[in-house]
């Protein structure tokens, strides 16, 4: 797609890393340009959670390059531009916190020691509002359902009105009612010429939004798929998987039923 | 009842007691928010060589405890960077070589012997001197400008460190400053309560506080509300009783949360509905049977 010459957002080049005595990543080229969403795919331990732990600096690179909004990445310190959703953990916290107070520590990035004022507090409750949680915003974190949590979670890296999104397998345990969520508020961040990174199982009700999808097997690019074949990928992800045929095709049929209400739902907002 | 207030000791008894009430809990919440909420232990073992190390050198033992706990405390914070040991087995080795240390030094020390510890280690009202108080005041000073002026902070490491990491906050001073506060919390706590039931303070208030809150900030509030009740009335129950402080302020905490704990069963119940209806309430009304059953299941657990 022509239409994304602008700069890049993350620029990994050659990277490798290693988790403990395994080498997971072995020259990883990934590039997300402003305004693009781009979709890493491939098998459990392919390295796709590595790689996004890479670009956010949580994993040190072994070799190559790392540039984040043109900035290398021992000289970049703007990580309030970089919002964050991480793989819904199951471990609870051992204190009660609520939705709101959760959300609202998306918004340190860009306060650091400064106390929360009136701007902030607008952001926590658009981005509660985006996610449909706003009526739950005094729920605790605790009592909501794998959706919901995920759902916090996306609000969370909203609050500080990132310009990158990162998140990693945000539809894994996610309900349908979530994952339309999910796919409106992608949209509406791409539509503010967000970027975005998103480590996928499979494309579902997101693949329409999806520039180019980067398959990775065994910490290598294997492939990098462009738009007009995003249907097949949906279809089928991984190739030629020996089993799952009917599943996969089970998958897209639900990642269709969320996306038309989805949109029904964006048109009606608007 | 009011005549225990006309000895100066019992003044400055009950004011160090008000102060270890609000500290200790301000402290420890972060502490059993990543559960680490035996670390206040830890600390306290490592505090005992400072209060010996004091006894040896002539100097004031609540001040040599407190470099002493600060050293230890971010050394364990140091191990848990590095991940060079695993977390428990690191907190063992303080524990163990804590006590030992603040037992053989103690008897190093001119004039030195146990009976010396027993006060530090179970607390003791009668002999919080003048000089102690000015220490402890202080210290809670520091303790609560760090505890609730970078609430929101610590809270967002404490919950998230990674994504408090990828936002940008300073995670690792974060964390060795909470060590260090943790640190001079047990210094300020070990006069009224005693090294060894100091953790006690700092998580059993949290503990009963979160069973009857939704919330982090509300759980703050609660928790140190109750940890001023159990050391006030902890204190007047040792001064009428003759026992020392650190048992009558930890038995009255642990029997306040069994307390708590009945009385919480029926409000768990009440705020699974309230979830539920939230979500019917909300523009997205379509959650599904499951969905609720599980938000129902795990409120009850708590």
């Amino acid at each position: 797609m022509g239409q994304y010459d602008g700069d890049p957002v993350i620029a990994l080049r050659g990277a490798t890393a290693a988790l403990g005595a395994r080498q997971v990543l072995r020259g990883i080229d990934l590039t997300v340009r402003r305004g693009e969403t781009v979709a890493l795919l491939g098998a459990n331990g392919s390295g796709k959670s590595t790689t996004v732990r890479a670009v956010l600096n949580q994993v040190p690179l072994t070799g190559g390059e790392l540039e984040l909004f043109g900035t290398p990445l021992a000289r970049f310190s703007a990580w309030q531009r970089i919002g964050y959703v991480p793989q819904r953990s199951t471990a609870a916290s051992g204190v009660p916190a609520t939705v709101r107070e959760v959300v609202a520590s998306g918004r340190l990035g860009r306060r650091r020691f400064r106390p929360l004022g009136r701007e902030d507090r607008a952001a926590v409750r658009g981005a509660l509002e985006l996610v449909g949680l706003a009526p739950l915003a005094r729920e605790p974190v605790d009592a909501l359902s794998g959706g919901q949590h995920q759902r916090v979670l996306i609000a969370r890296a909203l609050a500080g009105e990132p310009e990158l999104l990162v998140m990693d397998e945000p539809l894994a345990g996610v309900d349908l009612a979530s994952q339309r969520v999910l796919a409106h508020t992608l949209r509406e961040q791409v539509a503010r010429g967000c970027s975005v990174l998103l480590v996928l199982h499979e494309l579902g009700p997101l693949a329409p939004l999806i520039d180019r999808a980067v398959v990775l097997r065994d910490g290598r690019v294997e492939r990098i798929e462009n738009p007009d074949r995003l249907h097949d990928l949906a279809c089928h992800p991984h190739g030629s998987e020996p089993v799952g045929g009917s599943d996969a095709a089970l998958r897209i049929e639900t990642g269709k039923v969320g996306l038309a209400a989805g949109e029904a739902d964006s048109e009606a907002r608007v | 009842m009011t005549e225990m207030l006309d000895y100066a000791f019992m003044q400055r008894a009950l004011l160090a007691a008000l102060l270890v009430g609000i500290t200790a809990p301000a402290v420890g919440i972060y502490l059993v928010q990543r559960r680490q909420a035996v670390m206040g232990d830890g600390i306290g073992h490592v505090a005992l060589t400072g209060v010996a190390l004091g006894f040896l050198l002539s100097t004031n033992p609540v001040w040599m405890a407190v470099l002493v706990a600060c050293l230890g405390a971010v050394a364990m914070e140091v191990v848990r960077w590095y991940g060079k040991a695993r977390g428990d087995l690191a907190l063992a080795m303080l524990f163990y070589g804590g006590m030992a240390g603040g037992v053989m030094i103690i008897n190093l020390a001119p004039n030195g012997s146990n009976a010396n510890l027993t006060t530090y280690l179970f607390g003791s009202i009668t002999t919080v001197s003048d000089s102690d108080l000015t220490a402890i005041t202080w210290l809670s000073v520091f303790v609560l400008a760090v505890s609730l002026g970078l609430r929101r902070q610590l809270f967002a490491v404490c919950q998230d460190e990674e994504f408090a990491q990828v936002t940008g906050l300073p995670v690792r001073l974060l964390n060795l400053l909470l060590a260090v506060t943790a640190a001079v919390t047990v210094t300020v706590a070990m006069r009224v309560v005693g090294l060894l039931l100091v953790s006690a303070l700092m998580v059993i208030p949290v503990a009963a506080a979160q069973q009857l809150t939704r919330g982090f900030a509300a759980t703050l509030g609660l928790s140190v509300g109750l940890g001023v009740l159990v050391t006030l009335s902890g204190t007047t129950l040792s001064y009428h009783a003759d026992v020392p402080p650190g048992a009558s302020i930890v038995v009255l905490a642990i029997g306040l949360f069994a307390l708590v704990t009945v009385l919480a069963a029926p409000l768990a119940k009440h705020r699974a509905r309230s979830v539920a209806r939230g979500e019917t309430e909300g523009t997205l009304g379509h959650s599904e049977g499951s969905d609720r059953a599980a938000a129902t299941h795990r409120t009850t657990r708590v």
